[in-house]
């Protein structure tokens, strides 16, 4: 057993891990942070993608203890508290989201995207969010969603 | 009603919970003290269990309690009650249920799984169902690797007259196809949570589809209804008039918040062992599988290998059908008789043919449990309909379009399930499917109408 620290959603937690916990053991069965899924929990499925230290990762295969001093993001922390996230908000309008089990990793991938490129084209949100699998929607609207916000970003700035 | 939602775009009710991260699904809820559940599955296709030592098991660090067939009141489940909590005695697929652990972290569950000594006696399999169904072969069940539908090994569904159908016919169209099996490979694998309260009451929390008739089977495998149910009278029986509309005031079920299912959740999948060792130990539980476990133990459609041999006029009638269609159902009944049936009854797809005779086998063979996936036997039948309906054409050279405007199901018709059609569209839809296919009908076909009827 080892502590650590990390930063989730903008709060600073120190936890206990075993030297073998995974970063979403952790966030799930030790801070109670559940929105990153174990759906197949060996990186393949990607519902338990987070960002840490901004970077996209598979929750399920990231060791805990590689994580101290880290800052993690998750669906519950991607807008201020009592705001939603154009993402969050466009995925509901666009009746991307069915069951929902995929959903908050995959809006993990859309926001990672969208930082990365802001103004993707078609091909490059399907390759984006290629980690990350959907069972009910047959993606059409997942992509339609981040493309929506993607137009909606470029407005805001211009 | 109207005004408000049709031609509307519509929320859905949770979907703003799914993306902020508040919906609860059950591997969220997270209830202090919960134990964690491994089952030992069976390491052969087919076998007896001689003896099953637990006893290194339960001294093992971190294990609370082990599980066997003796620990569970009434050991079968099942819409068809004919499916152990957990096998007695006979093994009937490789990753049946044996015994189950739970134990205070996984790691302890599993050191606890490895400790348990099974002496198992291994016999020879048939996972093929065309040998499945030959006399000689080795017994899946004890009575028969055939599903008994009313006293027959097979569902039979008659129309009209068949004999006079094929001397009617200019030509016969015959052929097999098969259709493979499909998991349904939801995103959340399977799991449940069962937390005991002081008084012996339980919450189980599902992943179920249909938590009610999960309800009904958890109050039967704990005997908990409380009519008085005759229970030994039903134990392995393949019949379906047992009361699966049981219910307990002792258990709550929680559900309904589903990641995904597609059918593969119609069958109670988990939620039994928890709920056994919770009631045992009075310790909340919860049993989550692998996704490997997923893929390999969970139900999954079925395969299916149809026969039809049809009677067609020159002019393009379907005048005769004659079906003999095997369901492979794996080692249980679970819902397979059921999705047998309603392939029997749809067999004709959305075609009127004025003769027909079904035979629908559903053959049990040494493998993982089948079952529902989205449709329940509808899905064979337009799939293998359709390919013939092609097959038809081809053989008598008329248009595929064609072919299926002439037997097109239209107002009045009957099917073979004897169900008379008032509500049909099939002839309106081909037409506005042609049109945005950008293909040319005749005039004949354009002005054909659901509602002339069939003379």
């Amino acid at each position: 057993m080892a502590m650590i620290e990390l930063k989730v959603n903008g709060l600073a937690y120190k936890t206990e891990v075993r030297l073998k916990s995974t970063l979403l053991e952790v966030l799930r069965e030790r801070l109670g942070i559940t929105s990153p899924k174990m759906g197949c929990n060996e990186g393949d499925c990607g519902a338990c993608s987070v960002l840490l230290n901004g970077v996209f990762v598979r929750a399920c295969i990231t060791n805990a203890l590689t994580c101290n001093g880290k800052e993690v993001i998750t669906v519950e922390g991607l807008a201020q508290p009592g705001e939603i996230h154009p993402l969050q908000k466009t995925f509901v309008e666009l009746g991307a989201s069915q069951c929902g089990f995929c959903i908050p990793g995959m809006i993990i991938a859309g926001k990672d995207l969208l930082d990365q490129n802001p103004n993707p084209s078609r091909e490059e949100v399907k390759r984006g969010i290629s980690g990350n699998l959907c069972r009910c929607t047959g993606y059409q609207k997942i992509v339609d969603s981040i493309i929506a916000v993607s137009r909606q970003m470029d407005e805001k700035i211009s | 009603m109207t005004g408000r939602v049709i031609g509307k775009r519509v929320r859905r009710y949770d979907g703003m919970a799914h993306t902020t991260g508040e919906s609860k699904f059950v591997d969220d809820v997270i209830v202090p003290g919960t134990l964690t559940i491994k089952v030992l599955r069976s390491p052969v296709h087919k076998g007896t269990i001689k003896n099953i030592d637990t006893s290194a098991a339960e001294a093992s660090p971190g294990v609370a309690s082990v599980i066997t067939a003796a620990d569970v009141p009434f050991n079968a489940w099942g819409v068809i009650p004919d499916q152990p909590v957990l096998a007695a005695e006979s093994v009937r697929f490789k990753g049946e249920p044996i015994a189950a652990v739970a134990a205070t972290d996984e790691d302890a569950a599993l050191e606890g799984i490895s400790r348990i000594r099974l002496d198992i006696d291994e016999e020879e399999p048939v996972f093929d169902p065309l040998e499945a169904m030959k006399p000689d072969a080795p017994k899946v069940r004890p009575e028969g690797n055939l599903f008994i539908f009313d006293g027959r090994p097979y569902r039979k569904v008659v129309f009209g007259d068949i004999e006079e159908g094929f001397r009617s016919a200019d030509l016969i169209v015959e052929s097999e196809y098969f259709h493979p099996a499909q998991e349904h490979a939801q995103i959340e694998p399977m799991v449940s949570l069962a937390v005991p309260d002081s008084s012996g009451r339980l919450t189980v929390y599902t992943v179920g589809q249909a938590p009610y008739w999960n309800l009904g089977m958890l109050s039967n495998i704990l005997k908990m209804d409380p009519r008085d149910v005759r229970y030994e009278q039903w134990a392995g029986q393949t019949r379906n008039n047992w009361p699966i509309n049981s219910s307990s005031g002792r258990i709550k079920m929680v559900g309904g918040t589903v990641g995904g299912a597609f059918g593969g959740k119609t069958d109670m999948h988990a939620d039994h062992i928890p709920t056994v060792m919770a009631l045992k130990i009075g310790r909340p539980c919860k049993w989550r599988w692998t996704r490997e476990e997923d893929l390999k133990y969970s139900t999954y459609r079925g395969p299916w290998i149809i026969h039809f041999r049809d009677g067609v006029k020159k002019d393009g009638r379907i005048v005769a059908r004659e079906i003999k269609a095997i369901r492979e159902a794996g080692a249980y009944s679970s819902l397979n008789p059921y999705v047998t049936d309603k392939y029997c009854f749809l067999a004709t797809g959305c075609y009127f043919i004025p003769n027909v005779r079904v035979r629908g086998y559903c053959v049990f063979t040494n493998k993982p449990p089948a079952s529902s996936m989205r449709g329940f036997g509808i899905t064979p039948s337009s799939v293998t309909t359709e390919l013939q309906m092609d097959k038809i054409a081809e053989t008598i050279g008329i248009d595929p379009w064609e072919i299926r405007f002439i037997n097109a199901y239209r107002k009045g018709d009957q099917t073979p399930g004897r169900r008379v059609i008032n509500s049909v569209a099939l002839i309106e839809v081909m037409q506005a499917l042609a049109e945005k296919a950008g293909v040319k009908l005749s005039d004949r076909l354009k002005a054909m109408t659901s509602s002339d009827r069939r003379k």
